[in-house]
């Protein structure tokens, strides 16, 4: 089923991501897109994850079309300018894609290449409201399309925040976000279930789909490292403990991801899981947790 | 108020290939301040060049190089000492570098790189900067610039890099949409959050025609 048909039918959803790799060899996407088939509402492609040059979201997006998938196509606002967006936004709907979802983009000195120049013409608010333009027809110049999109735009929200202002400001965001066209939210990596609530206590009042985070861990090591680095992620102690104590990391990681949506799926419509390398382990994480 | 500093002389003696003469110009405005092309940087770039063999057909110091009128006034009388010269070294900013190089028809090498004051301007030392946008925001965003505060210049509002409110870019920056949100909440503004801001006309940050560069050379122009 294709993920806004499973949204608007009220299923639980379930959506994953896959990163292209750096070069041409999408060997290993072809692979995981075999596995996934069937599994999943919907696949997410990142646009330059971390900023760091790669295969793009576009063609890896077209590729999962091909293999029967509804693709989520990644877009960010970092690296090109509204010309090159609105452009690859058509080509998009040429290959059947039909789910864009609007970021920032992380700033290219967090990637691989440094120098780069940053862009952000566009911001994921002005890109959303875009997306909106095209599919009623017209581009950001106000001229008429031959031949309109028909995209479900999505977004995304940091439920878990550090600081009071920047918890609100999320919030504001999300509510700017639909009211210039965004139809659901994909969150950032959720491991507190009270937090998780609280957040939804807000949101619940937009009536969208929200489809929660979910990072498989797969040491002690990287979850202080997602604690230290990476906003919006805060794994609990407790869960680092019980990592730390397992004999087959692996297996626990899987596990707590399991026990994760099934405690958090009654706050949400759906679940989105970033399996950042382990993306074949995904039906079992499914399994796991009686989605499959 | 312009920044520079100096560039290696490594990448100086490159401009310089093929060329036996210079001649220096350093400023005694913002690059003596910034101390890369005072009378103390000039000297000490003749020094350097003499040690590997240049000729410095001559130097000077003019407060200030970006006044074009002063350009010409100032090295009037230097003309035949300049003219000489294979080409000049200008140490200063690049406005400063321009000016020279609308003023004297000879090839002109930069001897500084300018450094972004991010839209800072003067002496101010305070963190509020202009990127003379031609369309300001401040209104809906408590009076802190998004373009300037924010490292991605976002101007509907956060992305979602924050960490205990600082910038993804850097953990010694603040965020400047947590600084934007924190203001509006002290005036009871936060509605304007809720205020969309349309893609911008980045065409309004071009400077208009008549700032455009002008050429001439009128050191040779007597009359």
């Amino acid at each position: 089923m294709a993920l806004k048909d499973a949204l608007e039918s009220g299923k639980f959803a379930i959506t994953t991501e896959v990163g292209p790799l750096k070069g041409t060899d999408t060997s290993e996407i072809v692979e995981v897109a075999g596995l996934l088939n069937g599994n999943v509402d919907g696949v997410n492609v990142t646009d330059q994850q971390s900023a760091v040059m790669r295969l793009g979201s576009l063609a890896t997006c077209a590729l999962l079309v091909e293999k029967g998938l509804d693709p989520i196509f990644q877009m960010t606002c970092r690296d090109r300018n509204r010309i090159a967006l609105q452009s690859d936004l058509l080509n998009a709907h040429v290959f059947g894609i039909r789910n864009v979802l609007a970021i920032s983009g992380d700033f290219p000195t967090l990637g691989d290449h440094i120098d780069a120049k940053d862009v952000y013409d566009l911001d994921s608010e002005q890109l959303i409201w875009t997306i909106n333009r095209m599919n009623e027809g017209y581009d950001l110049a106000g001229n008429e399309l031959q031949g309109k999109t028909d995209f479900f735009i999505g977004a995304v929200v940091k439920p878990v925040s550090d600081t009071d202002a920047s918890f609100e400001l999320q919030l504001a965001m999300m509510e700017k976000k639909i009211s210039v066209g965004a139809r659901f939210f994909q969150t950032q990596a959720v491991y507190d279930v009270d937090a998780f609530e609280r957040f939804m206590k807000r949101a619940e009042q937009f009536k969208l789909p929200i489809l929660v985070g979910i990072i498989p861990l797969k040491s002690v090591g990287m979850a202080r490292y997602m604690n230290n680095n990476v906003a919006g992620v805060f794994v609990p102690e407790h869960l680092i403990d019980e990592m730390a104590k397992a004999e087959d990391k692996a297996a626990t990681g899987l596990e707590v991801a399991a026990r994760l949506i099934n405690n958090l799926k009654d706050l949400c419509q759906g679940v989105h899981i970033m399996a950042i390398g382990w993306e074949k382990k995904v039906p079992q994480i499914l399994q796991l947790a009686n989605l499959a | 108020m312009l920044r520079s500093e100096q560039k290696p002389f490594e990448e100086i003696l490159g401009y310089l290939e093929g060329e036996d003469k210079v001649f220096i110009l350093g400023c005694d405005g913002c690059a003596q301040s910034s101390q890369t092309g005072g009378m103390p940087q000039v000297l000490a770039t003749k020094q350097l060049l003499e040690g590997v063999g240049k000729e410095v057909a001559g130097y000077s110091v003019i407060d200030f190089l970006c006044e074009k009128a002063l350009v010409a006034s100032r090295l009037r009388p230097l003309e035949e000492k300049v003219m000489e010269a294979d080409s000049l070294l200008v140490l200063t900013c690049g406005v400063g570098v321009q000016s020279v190089a609308a003023m004297v028809q000879k090839p002109v090498h930069p001897g500084c790189n300018t450094i972004s004051l991010g839209g800072s301007r003067g002496e101010w030392r305070g963190s509020e900067r202009c990127l003379e946008c031609g369309d300001c925001l401040l209104h809906y965003t408590g009076g802190i610039c998004p373009l300037t505060a924010c490292s991605k210049g976002l101007r509907n509002g956060a992305c979602g890099g924050a960490s205990n409110g600082k910038c993804e870019v850097s953990r010694e920056k603040d965020c400047g949409w947590e600084q934007i949100h924190e203001r509006l909440r002290e005036v009871g503004r936060l509605d304007q959050l809720k205020h969309f801001i349309p893609p911008k006309s980045w065409n309004k940050m071009r400077p208009r025609p008549e700032m455009l560069s002008t050429s001439l050379w009128a050191l040779e122009q007597k009359d």
